[in-house]
């Protein structure tokens, strides 16, 4: 990391834990075979790779031979969702999809291509002004012949969680597959499948500290789900391709460290983060915190600024040395307000003023202070400006 | 130069704003690339002729190489409020706008300008080809480049000394195959995209084309007459045709014939033969003066009306602050309302403004 400069943007991705990348270096060339072959070398891959199924299964609680290796979280959701929905088609005819408006793109995208290309019925669950889902909606617009029903455990822009457990037991009860993006969620709140009463749970490896390119789905094994990728028979059938042995190892170590470090990674960021939110709120004039006040990524806070140039504020911040998102996430100067601020009813001159500010394992209280110092000259600045 | 003195330097991906910002990150200064994502049609990205995808892509690769931050900023709306907007209402009223003196004016050296600044920068630098220097008073002169071919000092003659506080011009010393060699030995692998004096908006399109689908009322067919009245055919719309114009006229006569003049009132193009085209008087308003106000006239000049004119020797005689009366010596071809009138001391571009 530049030493120069402060990192907050930990939603977006986090560095290897040191630790992770320790345990993943001896599998790059010394323990390089590859799981599916006969010999010694394939076994101790394999015997890794195992290992670290393992590990995971006990994190999310489930059955190591419900999870399946993916290269990545939005891999993992088109893998849930594609999957689900064209097995449900198949085993039911089932032709329905709920999902919320405030999916990630990978869920997002994939059901408008499964409703465009597949002939699938997409149907969007309404939100609060949080972004929440509530479980009676779900109930409202469950149908026999729904064929999945998606909804994000923590929102990657506005961090705010879903009543995922309670959702969960609505579709049990109607038999219909339940996937949950977790991506977001992975690296702070707990993954207990039957608690949540999910069939389908995504994460990705680089959201908690793991590398980047690999990630993980569970899938129930009751639950039906056609491969997306064919080929060879590996993980279960479901998802062919040589296993990538040192990331997959390094995934599981990281969630490990997630899980069991939890309460004093909640611990460090969870003031820092109510520090930022209730300074930027009492000293910039017309700020909005985004998302739930409570019920949120307790590293995550969000905020929409009127009449400021989000994508001019991030410019501003990195020239500053402070590394933040926007909710319009956009590198090319072609900003629209985001899908998701929209869907909370923000208009645009709201909407495109968005900041997301994301705390990790190297947050400090002296950079956060130093953080709300400059921002709001910063916003003033570019107000000036318009 | 106070030692790490901030730039902002407006990069396209191509090989004057690479080498622009390249030898300023030599010199020692704190560069911060940046491009405009300028507006262009929807769907038509992609056949800009700046600022697309490819372009973008192509700054970035060059800004990692020099190790400096680089940042895309939005003015799609401000671009096509005022640049286009002025294109299509120019034509409308009858000119023949130049939108590139517009997008100087207003895009680059006051929207982008505010931007470096509001970044803590002292310069924007671009990769025109033009020179500064100072006069003996201190205020600042813009001179045409080294390279007479890419002289840029057209469309930049539109700046104030305000403006030119804060601007440098790196490769206005050097000619254009110094700027190749330039970047080959800076090992920049900048893609030697052939110059076009397209205007970046039209997507590789005739104007034509881009003005009917993008106000669609803008041409209707009227009257071919000559000066005398004598009607000769049908044209297709005023601002389908320019000033000087001879082909495509569509009509038949014993003589060549040229477009000498629109007239807007009647809807009538005017023709005529090659003698009776051009023109030694010529008007000039919203003038710029680069020293800030016009030199105590009439004086005797060199006055370029299109951006790839000759020079033509005139007497000028600035009437108001920005008005202008230009008496050129030879009688003058393609006098095009809409256009620049540029005016310049040897090297020295003092200013101009609109036919």
């Amino acid at each position: 990391m530049s030493a120069d400069k402060i990192y907050l943007d930990y939603a977006a991705t986090t560095p290897v834990d040191r630790r992770v990348l320790e345990v993943m270096l001896p599998y790059f060339s010394e323990y390089f075979g590859n799981p599916s072959s006969i010999h010694t070398f394939g076994q101790q891959a394999e015997a890794a790779m195992e290992n670290a199924r393992e590990i995971i299964a006990r994190c999310l609680f489930c059955n190591p031979s419900e999870v399946i290796f993916t290269s990545c979280g939005s891999e993992s959701d088109n893998l849930a969702l594609r999957g689900a929905a064209l097995a449900a088609r198949q085993s039911r005819d089932a032709k329905h999809i709920l999902i919320s408006p405030v999916e990630h793109h990978a869920v997002s995208r994939t059901a408008e291509q499964l409703a465009e290309v597949y002939g699938f019925e997409l149907e969007y669950l309404p939100v609060d002004e949080t972004g929440q889902v509530s479980p009676t909606q779900v109930a409202q617009h469950l149908r026999p012949d729904t064929a999945v029903v998606s909804v994000i455990y923590a929102n990657n822009e506005i961090g705010t969680l879903n009543p995922i457990r309670e959702i969960g037991e609505i579709c049990r009860d109607r038999g219909v597959p339940f996937h949950t993006d977790a991506v977001q969620a992975a690296a702070y709140l707990p993954l207990d499948v039957d608690h949540l009463q999910v069939d389908l749970l995504s994460i990705g490896a680089h959201k908690f500290y793991g590398p980047k390119g690999v990630g993980a789905l569970y899938v129930r094994n009751s639950t039906r789900l056609l491969p997306v990728q064919t080929g060879g028979g590996q993980e279960f059938g479901y998802r062919a391709g040589t296993s990538n042995i040192p990331y997959i190892v390094g995934m599981a170590e990281a969630l490990l460290l997630a899980q069991q470090e939890r309460q004093t990674r909640h611990a460090h960021l969870l003031p820092l983060r109510d520090f930022i939110i209730a300074h930027i709120l009492q000293v910039i004039p017309e700020a909005r915190l985004t998302g739930h006040q409570q019920s949120r990524l307790p590293n995550h806070a969000s905020f929409v600024f009127h009449h400021v140039d989000g994508n001019a504020l991030l410019m501003l911040l990195d020239v500053e040395g402070f590394a933040c998102s926007s909710g319009s996430a956009c590198k090319t100067g072609s900003p629209e307000p985001s899908e998701v601020l929209t869907a909370l009813g923000y208009t645009r001159d709201w909407g495109l003023g968005s900041l997301r500010v994301t705390l990790g394992s190297e947050s400090t209280q002296g950079a956060v202070e130093s953080f709300v110092v400059v921002l709001p000259k910063l916003i003033q600045q570019l107000r000036s400006m318009r | 130069m106070p030692s790490r003195s901030r730039v902002v330097v407006a990069m396209s991906g191509g090989v004057d704003s690479s080498v622009a910002a390249a030898l300023l990150k030599q010199q020692g200064y704190d560069v911060i690339g940046m491009m405009l994502r300028l507006w262009s049609e929807p769907g038509k990205a992609d056949s800009n002729r700046c600022c697309t995808p490819d372009a973008m892509a192509q700054a970035r690769r060059v800004a990692a190489r020099l190790g400096i931050p680089f940042y895309a900023i939005d003015a799609q709306q401000i671009f096509r409020e005022i640049v286009v907007g002025y294109f299509i209402e120019g034509y409308a009223q009858g000119i023949t706008p130049n939108p590139c003196l517009a997008c100087n004016r207003y895009i680059r050296w006051e929207y982008l300008l505010n931007h470096a600044l509001a970044l803590g920068a002292d310069y924007l630098v671009t990769g025109h080809y033009v020179r500064l220097s100072n006069d003996t008073d201190g205020r600042i002169q813009l001179l045409r480049a080294v390279d007479r071919q890419k002289d840029q000092s057209y469309v930049l003659h539109v700046l104030t000394q305000a403006q030119l506080e804060h601007a440098l011009f790196p490769i206005g010393d050097f000619t254009k195959p110094q700027v190749r060699q330039l970047a080959e030995s800076l090992g920049l692998a900048v893609a030697s995209r052939p110059d076009s004096q397209d205007l970046c908006f039209l997507a590789g399109d005739d104007y034509r084309e881009f003005l009917l689908r993008n106000s669609p009322g803008i041409a209707s067919p009227g009257m071919i007459q000559t000066r005398s009245g004598e009607r000769l055919g049908e044209h297709r719309g005023l601002p389908f045709y320019t000033i000087g114009q001879r082909k495509g006229l569509g009509i038949a006569h014993t003589q060549p014939l040229y477009v000498l003049e629109k007239n807007i009132p009647q809807n009538t193009l005017i023709v005529g033969t090659e003698d009776e085209l051009g023109s030694s008087e010529l008007m000039v308003e919203k003038a710029n003066w680069v020293r800030g106000e016009p030199p105590p006239g009439p004086f005797r000049a060199q006055v370029k009306i299109r951006y790839k004119a000759r020079d033509a020797w005139a007497q000028v005689n600035p009437l108001s602050a920005n008005k202008i009366q230009i008496h050129s010596e030879e009688p003058l071809r393609d006098i095009t309302p809409g256009q620049a009138a540029v005016i310049y001391d040897d090297d020295i571009c003092l200013g101009g403004g609109i036919i």
